[in-house]
């Protein structure tokens, strides 16, 4: 037995001409709420596809709990999946659906009964199995849905999207839930979402997605801190991106020169060699503004923009004239908070493993 | 103020005057339409023999037509005809609508401008060239040629009629099923085929009603002893209009619409969204 629930090893889909999944390698340990996240179209349903047995890989294997699946159809995985849509059955009654799947492995009745009054009392359903599908609110299919899969008790549940068609309001309560139940029933969780914040407030680890490859594994700390290329600092939060060119190299510490006049530090993440162009990360909420310079060579700018936004303030800072750098200063103290206002001259500081040295 | 209520008043009076004239006009459209019909089905009542007079209120033409064994006999025919050509077409006209909208092979869209040729060209043509077939595969004409040539047509109407359910349906359904263990058959025969079922029924009425009521196809391809309703009509009418014609006709007519509207009521619901255009 691997300890591994789902394996991917050099996956690769080609819909004629277009490469959907391009030698995707992943490792999904048991247990584990493992996320796919990326923009429309960057591969990440088709992979879930490929993991549920809908589509055969082009090139490479699909491994579930050590098995190689080669072309074993989806009703021979031992995975199920919670659709976008849902895909209730919609001439079957809320118990006709979730016990469809224990019906066609041949569970005695009684057992099934037992079974499906126990799952819609896990999704909180009770007293609707004589519902029809269209007489159910989005939340309540939502739930159908998953109780439907969750009855089989299968190894790996597979999540497409599954909150999409929810309002925001419901879709932060069944975040939690969904997490809390994951809890609970102990079984891997492969979930898809474009939505960076749920895939970060929900997973223990996520793989970021982008034109069908796997760009960084990690968890969400790692992708949100360390951040390993462009896109991905991009993509999760709100990154500023300072161009330059690498000035001075010497080991721990590199110069880079921003926009040919202003010389920012930085660790250096790997080896990079004097006169190298390189890009500079820095997270908005991890930079301080400072009406002094806190240390000689802070640089400094000129306030273009204020927002106020409740539990933050944003600051527009003008360094050069072809660069502006986003600030975020949490608003914790209670009252007026040292406001710099528009046209004020600010210096800026950050811990200095804040700054990403990035050579993509 | 005053010369705008006028004005206003005008128009009311011109919009109203409009309305009844277009609801004249519906009037006269469905006059046109149905009294013939009504007019048959009141004289099938007439107790004269004639047309031309109304001899007062009888059931007697309705009771001689079940005494008459040559209608009956015809009857008998019509249903074997109507109900083998229905079955067999419903078959094949439900497979030919999956295999069209799940499938993509080469000749595609020829095969599918075929398949609506039956619906488009005149009966005539059809029922021309038929026979001839029949000659050169050295078929005797009879019964069994009237059910092929109505299977011919009716897999037409099967197949659009269900290609219009399949329209909307859901193929996720079906991964959803093969996601929850079932094969192929389990997903066809417990996912898709109850969720296309009123599209297939409605198709089999509109087949059974099409092959109940056709008379050129058929006169073109019955063969001795293969008379069937309309084709025993035909020949009763060439002895000249009787009140009896006039039962049999209006006894069809209650079917046929019987069996369109429940094709139509078959269509619209099932839970489905498909709109009878």
């Amino acid at each position: 037995m691997s300890e591994y629930a789902v394996e991917l090893e050099e996956v690769s889909k080609h819909f004629g001409p277009v490469v959907a999944v391009d030698r995707v390698s992943l490792t999904i340990r048991d247990g584990e709420f493992f996320s796919l996240l990326g923009p429309s179209g960057c591969g990440k349903t088709t992979t879930l596809r490929l993991i549920a047995g809908f589509e055969i890989p082009t090139e490479g294997t699909v491994y579930i709990e050590g098995k190689p699946q080669g072309e074993t159809p989806p009703y021979r995985r031992p995975v199920n999946t919670v659709f976008q849509n849902y895909a209730l059955f919609p001439h079957m009654t809320v118990y006709q659906n979730v016990a469809f799947g224990l019906e066609m492995r041949k569970v005695p009745k009684r057992e099934i009964r037992q079974r499906v009054l126990e799952a819609l009392e896990m999704v909180r359903l009770p007293g609707m199995e004589d519902r029809r599908p269209n007489q159910l609110s989005g939340g309540q299919q939502q739930r159908v849905a998953l109780a439907r899969a969750l009855v089989n008790r299968p190894k790996v549940l597979l999540l497409d999207e599954p909150l999409g068609a929810l309002d925001l309001k419901l879709r932060k309560a069944m975040q939690l839930e969904l997490k809390a139940l994951q809890h609970r029933v102990g079984i891997t969780f492969i979930y898809v979402t474009h939505d960076q914040e749920e895939a970060l407030t929900m997973s223990d680890r996520i793989a970021v997605m982008n034109e069908g490859r796997v760009l960084q594994v990690g968890t969400p700390q790692e992708i949100y801190e360390r951040p390993a290329n462009r896109f991905v600092a991009d993509f999760i939060g709100e990154t500023n991106f300072l161009p330059g060119q690498v000035v001075e190299a010497t080991g721990e510490q590199v110069v880079v020169l921003v926009d040919g006049q202003m010389p920012i530090r930085v660790p250096a993440v790997e080896a990079v060699t004097t006169g190298r162009w390189v890009t500079i990360a820095v997270r908005p909420e991890k930079i301080a503004l400072h009406a002094q310079p806190p240390d000689p060579q802070a640089i400094s700018g000129e306030v273009e923009e204020v927002i106020y936004g409740g539990t933050d303030t944003r600051y527009q800072v003008r360094l050069t004239p072809e660069t502006v750098i986003t600030v975020r200063q949490q608003n914790a103290q209670v009252g007026e908070a040292v406001v710099f206002p528009v046209g004020s001259r600010v210096y800026l500081s950050w811990p200095p493993e804040a700054a990403r040295l990035l050579t993509e | 103020m005053k010369g705008r209520t006028a004005k206003a008043q005008g128009a009311r009076r011109r919009g109203r005057w409009l309305n009844r004239l277009l609801t004249l006009h519906g009037i006269a459209g469905y006059l046109f339409l149905y009294a013939p019909i009504v007019i048959l089905v009141i004289f099938s009542f007439n107790a004269s023999r004639f047309m031309a007079s109304w001899g007062g209120f009888t059931l007697a033409w309705y009771g001689k037509l079940l005494g008459n064994e040559l209608i009956g006999a015809a009857l008998k025919n019509s249903i074997i005809v109507a109900g083998t050509a229905t079955l067999v077409s419903t078959i094949f006209g439900t497979m030919v609508a999956l295999a069209m909208s799940r499938y993509n092979f080469w000749g595609k869209l020829a095969f599918d401008a075929l398949l609506y040729l039956p619906i488009i060209i005149p009966d005539i043509a059809m029922a021309v060239m038929l026979p001839l077939f029949f000659v050169l595969s050295r078929t005797q004409l009879g019964l069994p040629t009237i059910i092929i040539s109505h299977i011919a047509f009716n897999i037409s109407f099967v197949a659009v009629v269900v290609r219009a359910r399949l329209a909307y349906f859901d193929v996720t359904l079906e991964e959803a099923a093969q996601d929850l263990y079932a094969n192929e058959w389990q997903t066809f025969r417990r996912v898709t085929l109850p969720l296309i079922m009123p599209g297939i029924l409605g198709g089999a009425l509109l087949a059974f009603t099409l092959s109940l009521d056709d008379f050129v196809i058929t006169f073109f391809t019955a063969g001795v002893g293969s008379t069937t309703l309309p084709l025993r009509i035909y020949s009763m009418i060439k002895l000249g209009i009787t009140p009896e014609i006039n039962a049999l006709s209006s006894l069809m007519l209650i079917a046929s619409m019987t069996l369109v509207l429940l094709s139509l009521f078959l269509q619209k619901g099932g839970g489905g969204k498909i709109e009878i255009v």
